[in-house]
């Protein structure tokens, strides 16, 4: 198939950026999206332009590192990463938009890299159980009901790729916080850090400058793992709990 | 470095060693002297470990904030490391590639952890772990040290689910446990097929807590490209921020790499794009010994190649073959048809004829070999890529009609789900296509017991080291092993090195942080200023072609020499003829590129020269030359029980080979067999 491609290209961070258009043959429908764009790649190397910067790394869904808006959508028009969608999923003729993460708290490096930093600041705020390395109980000693280690799996499934915030007309990373929060607060190991850990994760949200959530619900639908809305309902609760204990 | 004296291939063509046992390599290396683990006590293997964490020397909590460490890679073993180090008290600083330590590609991993808790009192125990692991590795690995692996895998599933890891439970809320790789006892732990996420998000988690403490500083996007070797020791690195492009030096008392495997050198593997072996190669330039460094494992159920655009292997859990069949069909005048239309007295299940006991359950490398050789007669099925068809079929429908659908639907769901995603087809009413793709290097940097290179003050952990896992690696293991290492055993035997320490501090001018300076310098503006014609890619690929075809899962010695001469011409080529767009001081992926690929392309030759030395079949590999009147693999214990440690003998030099020889004391060494 044949393609049209718009994409964003930005020198770094401080210069502005502008869509470019290039022109794609040959396009095989089994190719991910991003083989698609390592092909742009080789022909722009070959004629002599720069290559378009991207991030991608396992490219099998589960490390979280690529992510693009394509024609709008976070990780395009299918529920999975960038590095599994495939140019099936595209028609031949097709002019593609691709264009980096939007946030603020996300902001462009170059091209469609974007800095993620934030999600880790966010972690570092509480997104963690406290507990030294040997100074663990046998792992029995605690036993986690069924349908409990099962949603806590489910919730931890989240790879941090972003695409929540980048679908989000707020900007808000609630999903993202709300699948840690109700991670660990599923678990008995989690309960006695459970306060603290959602008053200090959301006031580092704030202040890494994402918005807040009104319950659109973009976040979800764009969530390559389905990390389900009611996340925020739980870390809107727990965070209504701690501070009715006075934190 | 003293350049040695090489015997050069002319003058030792298809000659005796100069030990006189036959070798092929001759010419291609240099005969070293012998090699001796000294860390590891003598006495009963199951007290060595007691004893050196014993022996180690103690830090007093109040010196080791003056202690500086550096650790390299933040997968499970970088990242462990780096937590516990953290919490000890002493001052951490850790790289990464990627741009959060979350994204190391341990995540990938799917199946499992192994850990000798024998919950389902079936019969496990420390020493059945130390003993299938040791078998599973066809007797090349170091017997203390998979002892030690053992002994310690039980800790981790107690730290991680103290961590919060969301390990599957049963209904009484105990944790489950499978069975994995053909083992007969069941000790894997699991998160579903995403162990190895949640196990390096429990380990980002802790490392995280660190960073937030102040322990540990954290540098992302920042590749290692020099080790700083000062006065004989690992005092640092130097490192590229890969949105700056600054040139950074960073000094510590002692350094780990953490860094991963190097099954990129293969161009199509299931790692990660990213996943390089810069690191270990600088540090193997600098004087620390590259250890078998052919033993690759080659997982046999991955997505067949689609087209030359791929530019990487996806992995399917090997469960699959549980309930699949393999086949090809009898006549290559087949291959080209729809597989429902192929009746089944054409079809050839090999695998179930050649090795009826076994049948499709035959070991991974046995199940890769065989699948090689039907596509090589032309018997593959799936597109033709370079005028082959590479993929065999496993067929369900005999598993659809026996269990039904939702049986199948139920076991292996999520994989057939992944499966139709990625090409397009529906493997409940087609046969799914599978290939042979490299999956994990065995190979790996030298270390002695205390996890320590030859090279004092760089310990390596993890996949990048070579010590666990012999020719081959069970399933479920490598995970325990990075965890081990990195949470359990370093943190143990790094204090007794840096009992010595604080060291003098160096200085920024000092020659050896000046050099290593300049060298990655000159190293950037060389490939910036080439100008040629090819891409680093094209490069890459082509490299990858000649592994797989002659250091892949069968190897012969006529194979090794050509690729030897290919990669020797891929070498020239590359450094006159590649072309690097951009600049050096801002974000370049090309330049990235091109500095990993430079160091495959010598690990390739290398590779291909310990595969020569090694003329026997064993663990993953095949040397075509040694197997039984029935084709079976054929190892040789009387001359090939060592580890080939490799010395780097300097750009224009032959690598210098030193042996280390493996006893064992406590497990008697036995021939496998699958038929």
């Amino acid at each position: 198939m044949n393609l049209t491609l718009k994409i964003w290209r930005q020198p770094d961070a401080t210069t502005a950026g502008a869509m470019h258009t290039y022109e794609l043959a040959d396009v095989s429908p089994d190719m991910s999206f991003l083989e698609m764009l390592d092909v742009l790649n080789e022909q722009l190397n070959e004629q002599g332009e720069e290559p378009i910067a991207f991030d991608s790394d396992c490219r099998e869904g589960i490390c979280g590192m690529c992510g693009l808006m394509i024609n709008g959508d976070a990780h395009g028009p299918e529920v999975t990463t960038t590095c599994q969608l495939h140019m099936r999923s595209f028609v031949d003729g097709e002019t593609i938009t691709v264009e980096p993460w939007r946030s603020d708290a996300f902001p462009v490096l170059k091209d469609l890299v974007v800095d993620r930093g934030a999600f880790d600041r966010i972690i570092q705020q509480g997104g963690y159980i406290s507990v030294n390395t040997g100074s663990a109980p046998e792992a029995h000693s605690v036993p986690v009901p069924k349908d409990d280690a099962d949603r806590a799996f489910n919730v931890a499934t989240c790879i941090g790729c972003g695409a929540c915030v980048a679908a989000c007309p707020n900007g808000s990373a609630s999903l993202f916080m709300g699948a840690k929060v109700t991670h660990l607060g599923l678990l008995p190991q989690g309960q006695p850090e459970r306060d603290e850990r959602v008053v200090n994760m959301v006031a580092q949200h704030d202040h890494e400058g994402f918005g807040g959530c009104t319950n659109i619900g973009e976040c979800t639908a764009a969530c390559p793992k389905e990390i389900p809305l009611d996340v925020i309902s739980q870390l809107n609760k727990d965070l209504r709990t701690a501070i009715k204990h006075g934190h | 470095m003293d350049m040695p004296d090489t015997v050069t291939a002319a003058e030792a063509s298809h000659s005796e060693a100069l030990d006189g046992d036959y070798d092929d390599a001759v010419g291609y290396y240099t005969p070293g002297e012998p090699l001796v683990d000294t860390k590891a006590p003598d006495g009963p293997v199951a007290d060595r470990w007691q004893t050196r964490k014993f022996e180690a020397r103690l830090v007093n909590p109040a010196n080791r904030r003056k202690l500086s460490i550096i650790i390299v890679g933040t997968g499970l073993a970088g990242a462990s490391a780096a937590a516990t180090l953290g919490e000890a008290g002493y001052n951490v600083k850790t790289f990464c590639y990627q741009d959060s330590p979350r994204r190391a590609h341990s995540i990938a991993a799917q199946g499992g952890i192994n850990a000798a808790k024998n919950y389902k009192e079936d019969g496990d125990s420390v020493h059945r772990l130390f003993y299938d692991t040791v078998k599973g590795g066809d007797y090349r690995s170091r017997e203390s040290n998979v002892y030690r692996l053992a002994e310690v895998s039980a800790n981790i599933i107690d730290q991680c689910v103290a961590q919060g890891v969301p390990f599957a439970r049963e209904y009484g809320g105990l944790l489950d446990n499978r069975s994995f790789g053909g083992v007969q006892v069941s000790r894997t732990f699991y998160a579903r097929g995403q162990t190895g996420q949640q196990l390096l998000i429990g380990a980002y988690q802790a490392l995280e807590r660190q960073i937030s403490a102040g322990t540990v500083s954290m540098f992302t996007r920042h590749e290692m490209l020099e080790l700083i070797v000062a006065d004989g020791k690992a005092r640092g690195i130097i490192a590229r921020d890969m949105v700056t492009g600054e040139v950074q030096t960073h000094l510590a008392d002692v350094v780990v790499l953490a860094s991963g495997g190097y099954g990129n050198v293969f161009y199509l593997s299931t790692n990660a794009m990213g996943s390089n072996v810069t690191a270990a190669w600088r540090a193997h330039r600098k004087g620390a010994y590259m250890a078998n460094p052919c033993y690759t494992q080659i997982h046999p159920t991955c997505i067949p190649v689609s087209g030359s655009h791929q530019s990487k292997l996806t992995l399917m859990s090997e469960s699959l073959r549980n309930d699949g069949r393999i086949w090809v069909p009898k006549s290559q005048a087949d291959c080209e048809k729809d597989p429902r239309d192929i009746p089944e007295e054409d079809r050839d299940y090999y695998l179930e004829r050649i090795y009826p006991s076994f049948g499709n359950l035959v070991p991974r490398d046995i199940a890769s070999r065989a699948a090689k050789n039907v596509c090589d007669e032309g018997r593959g099925v799936g597109p033709e890529v370079d005028g082959v068809r590479r993929g065999v079929y496993l067929d369900f429908a005999e598993a659809i009609e026996r269990l039904g659908r939702d049986a199948v639907e139920s076991k292996y769901g999520n994989l057939f789900d992944m499966y139709a995603r990625i090409t397009g087809e529906d493997p409940y009413s087609v046969p799914m296509r599978i290939y042979p793709a490299v999956h994990y290097v065995m190979g790996g940097l030298w270390v002695d017991y205390d996890l320590q290179s030859t090279i004092p003050g760089l310990f390596v952990t993890g996949e990048a080291n070579f010590s666990d896992h012999g020719a081959n690696r069970l399933g479920a293991s490598a995970l325990m092993q990075g965890l081990a290492d990195g949470y359990f055993v370093l943190p143990h035997t790094i204090r007794d090195y840096l009992a010595d320490g604080p060291f003098e501090a160096i200085a920024d001018d000092h020659p050896a942080v000046v050099e290593a300076h300049e060298s990655v310098h000159q190293r950037i503006e060389h490939f910036l200023t080439v100008n040629g014609t090819r891409s680093v890619d094209s490069y890459h690929r082509e490299l990858g072609n000649i592994m797989w075809e002659y250091c892949g899962m069968e190897r012969t010695e006529d194979g090794l020499r050509k690729a030897i001469d290919l990669i020797r011409g891929l070498r020239d080529d590359f450094y006159r003829n590649v072309k690097v767009l951009g600049a050096s001081e801002s974000l370049n992926q090309s330049l990235e590129k091109a500095g990993r690929v430079a160091d495959f392309i010598e690990l390739g030759e290398l590779m291909c020269i310990d595969a020569l030395n090694r003329r026997e079949s064993c663990g993953g590999h095949f040397r075509a030359e040694s197997q039984t009147e029935d084709g079976e693999a054929l190892r040789h214990d009387e001359e090939y029980a060592y580890v080939a440690a490799w010395e780097w003998g300097g750009d224009d030099s032959a690598p210098v080979l030193h042996k280390e020889d493996l006893v064992y004391t406590a497990i008697e060494m036995k021939q496998r067999s699958y038929k």
